[in-house]
């Protein structure tokens, strides 16, 4: 093998990787199971409104929720900040109730601001959710036939581990922190499930070519062929999360409120992204070849 | 020296074509509600009678009615589509506050005219029989004319003479009962319950009642607007007001600016000379997909404009495969221009096979997905396209004529230490 000495074994250390991912999904697991995730409109019931202020108004929130408590607008959470006032309903707002609030916001506390208001029927909301994680289900099933097919089925596998492992510590980090889950967080997860892919795959086509010119006699040599490949696409990979990333947190802060935390989903996607295809697919691919060994090495012979 | 002028060449064209055309098509490209205001209702449609169906039909007319209601307030291009078997979106852009209640208000009213009699009710039940329905009335049949004592009456064309007949006749024989109405409503509200004496066999009904000319007036439009052949029911509503609409798109595209430019800088220091190459294209890249988008005709929402901008992040990955190859090729002792020939084909391979695994999960997407999702998916179709046109044809060709131009033979050049080298 050319170029540089593998100077750091992935295979031996991921024990320590897969430990701290698994950790890191038992977490996700419990806070899921006992916080949920902090649903938006989108995906429950009721009616958001956010408010662009073109005065700061931190000084009057008591007066605006005694006007919402006085005018019947029911349950509702109130947070804000000194651009942006944000109300989240409980119920449906209806027709007249947005009608009269915001011409009330206007008149009472500043005339010159800008409203958003979603609202979305609880039906809905649930369809929406089922779409999406049917879409992704299903998008899982046709990656590894193509990978199975262009490849084989353990790099599909673990591809697939992967990817899951990314969307889900992305979920599980919004279960923890009590992050709105809305329907830009749905995007959010399918471009980090495109980009870890993406990632997963470059790794993997670099063990492939390895493969072809590869001796493997032993254990040894398939961890070598692995290390190898991860080392070779190291800057590579290096690289691309910091691109993606620099796009992603300049989003993140100059960005528009309404996609800061999209932003936030993408940068640990991202991370994660990197991380899962070097430390957990790649190693992970080794387990599942090391026991099917004998075969690809007498192949690899006459390929070399 | 000529290879040089045919990079700068290509360079200036296509920054040219940029320039040129940028404008033209930052106006055309349609922008999502959230970011020039306006609002959007999904409606559900269910039969506005027991026992009856949404079909496909009936489900246009009543989008082709919501669309006419709309379109009579002087709102311009109302997006009206049927979702599914029985939904109905609405998008309509920039209105002001007042305006939108309105419209909303006007968009909901079924307006649907039924005749009722007492037929068969008990005492207190009034006109619970529905004689006529909607469908029973000429479309725009409805007219206005003044009687002979200066009053105002509003007559309705009729579809089935002889059911009208059969109707009056039946209602007609409850005079004893003092029954004899046919009460005229419009939704819950009475317009008129004139006395049937007799059968009529005509196709004109007429409805009589104190009415002033407006009022008159009013209910001819209301009934003329169409009944909605279908009852609809609220699912979704999103209200953006424009300033706010505009502080998003301008910040987010800011956001976008120097995102790219950041990136375009880092690449151009690590790479050199193709990161230069990665960097007109990169440019080139954005310009075509903004074509892309305007070809398509497709909607560029908040989070889409979002997915942009990391598209650009994640586009540039196939520039820094291809780079890393020369690299690598360069460090076993290959001259320039066979590192460029070994570096390109090797990777072109793992860029195709990386993007195939995204188009399987973006095409899922696209058929499985609604709304948002859709949308996405479509970007993202688009983008990996545009992509390998951009990111892997231009780019290789402009590091190509670089190369041949003889002025960036160094291995520095691509960011590769002499020291790197290994001897062959």
């Amino acid at each position: 093998m050319r170029s540089k000495e593998t100077k750091f074994n992935f295979i031996h250390v991921s024990r320590y990787f897969y430990i701290f991912s698994i950790a890191i999904t038992v977490i996700g697991i419990a806070a899921l199971a006992f916080f949920g995730l902090n649903y938006g409109v989108d995906f429950k019931s009721g009616s958001n409104v956010d408010i662009a202020v073109t005065k700061n108004l931190s000084d009057q929130r008591s007066s605006i929720e005694s006007y919402l408590n006085a005018n019947e607008y029911g349950e509702h959470t109130l947070t804000m900040g000194t651009e942006r006032i944000t109300i989240r309903f409980e119920d449906v707002l209806t027709d007249a109730k947005e009608k009269q609030l915001k011409a009330d916001f206007a008149s009472k506390f500043d005339a010159g601001a800008s409203l958003e208001v979603n609202t979305v029927d609880v039906e809905m909301a649930r369809e929406t959710e089922w779409n999406a994680l049917k879409a992704m289900l299903i998008a899982c099933i046709g990656i590894i036939i193509y990978i199975a097919i262009r490849f084989e089925w353990r790099f599909g596998v673990a591809a697939i581990v992967a990817l899951v492992h990314d969307a889900f510590i992305t979920i599980s980090l919004f279960s923890i922190f009590r992050l709105e889950v809305n329907l830009p967080f749905i995007v959010a997860i399918l471009t980090i499930i495109g980009y870890s892919i993406n990632d997963t795959i470059v790794i993997f086509d670099r063990i492939r070519e390895n493969l072809r010119f590869a001796k493997l006699k032993t254990t040894a040599d398939l961890i070598h062929v692995v290390n190898q490949s991860v080392w070779q696409t190291l800057t590579r990979s290096i690289n691309t999360v910091l691109t993606v990333m620099i796009a992603a947190v300049c989003l993140f802060i100059f960005g528009s409120e309404s996609i800061k935390l999209f932003s936030l989903a993408m940068i640990i996607g991202l991370v994660s992204g990197a991380y899962s295809s070097i430390f957990i697919a790649s190693p992970l691919w080794f387990m599942l070849k090391k026991r099917s060994k004998p075969k690809p090495a007498a192949k690899s012979q006459a390929a070399s | 020296m000529k290879r040089m002028l045919a990079f700068l060449l290509l360079v200036v064209i296509c920054f040219g074509a940029i320039a040129a055309t940028s404008p033209y098509l930052m106006d055309r490209i349609k922008l999502g509600l959230d970011l020039k205001g306006g609002f959007e209702i999904l409606y559900e449609a269910s039969p506005l009678h027991e026992g009856g169906k949404v079909t496909r039909e009936s489900l246009n007319e009543t989008a082709k009615s919501l669309e006419s209601r709309v379109n009579k307030t002087g709102v311009s291009e109302p997006e009206v589509t049927t979702e599914g078997t029985n939904r109905i979106r609405i998008k309509i852009a920039g209105l002001g506050k007042a305006d939108e209640a309105a419209l909303r208000e006007k968009l909901v009213e079924p307006a649907e005219l039924t005749f009722r009699s007492a037929r068969g009710c008990a005492a207190d039940k009034g006109y619970c029989k529905i004689e006529l329905i909607g469908n029973d009335f000429k479309e725009n049949g409805a007219a206005i004319f003044q009687d002979s004592l200066g009053g105002y009456q509003i007559s309705i064309k009729l579809n089935d003479q002889a059911k009208f007949a059969e109707v009056t006749r039946e209602v007609a024989k409850l005079a004893p009962t003092g029954n004899n109405q046919l009460a005229i409503y419009l939704d819950d509200e009475q317009l008129s319950a004139p006395n049937v004496n007799e059968e009529i066999n005509s196709n004109e009904a007429t409805i009589t009642g104190n009415f002033t000319r407006d009022e008159a007036a009013n209910i001819r439009d209301t009934i003329n607007l169409g009944a909605l052949p279908l009852k609809l029911e609220v699912k979704y509503t999103q209200s953006v007001g424009a300033t706010l609409g505009k502080l998003s798109l301008q910040q987010t595209v800011w956001a976008g600016v120097i995102g790219t430019i950041l990136i375009l800088a880092f690449m151009l220091i690590f790479y050199r000379i193709p990161g230069v190459a990665a960097a007109v294209s990169l440019i080139f890249y954005i310009w075509l997909l903004l074509v892309g988008f305007w070809l398509l005709d497709a909607t560029l929402t908040l989070p889409g404009i979002a997915a942009f901008v990391l598209g650009i992040g994640i586009a540039v990955d196939a520039n820094i495969i291809t780079a890393e190859r020369i690299k690598e090729e360069i460090r076993t002792g290959k001259s320039i221009m066979s590192a460029f020939r070994a570096g390109t084909k090797t990777s072109l391979r793992t860029i195709i096979d990386a993007h195939v695994t995204t188009i399987i999960a973006s095409l899922v997407l696209f058929f499985i997905g609604a709304g948002t999702v859709r949308g996405f998916a479509v970007t993202l179709i688009l983008s990996i396209i545009v992509s390998l046109i951009s990111n892997v044809v231009l780019s290789r060709y402009l590091i190509y004529l670089l190369i041949r131009s003889g002025k960036v033979n160094k291995p520095g050049h691509y960011g590769v230490k002499e020291s790197e080298i290994s001897a062959l």
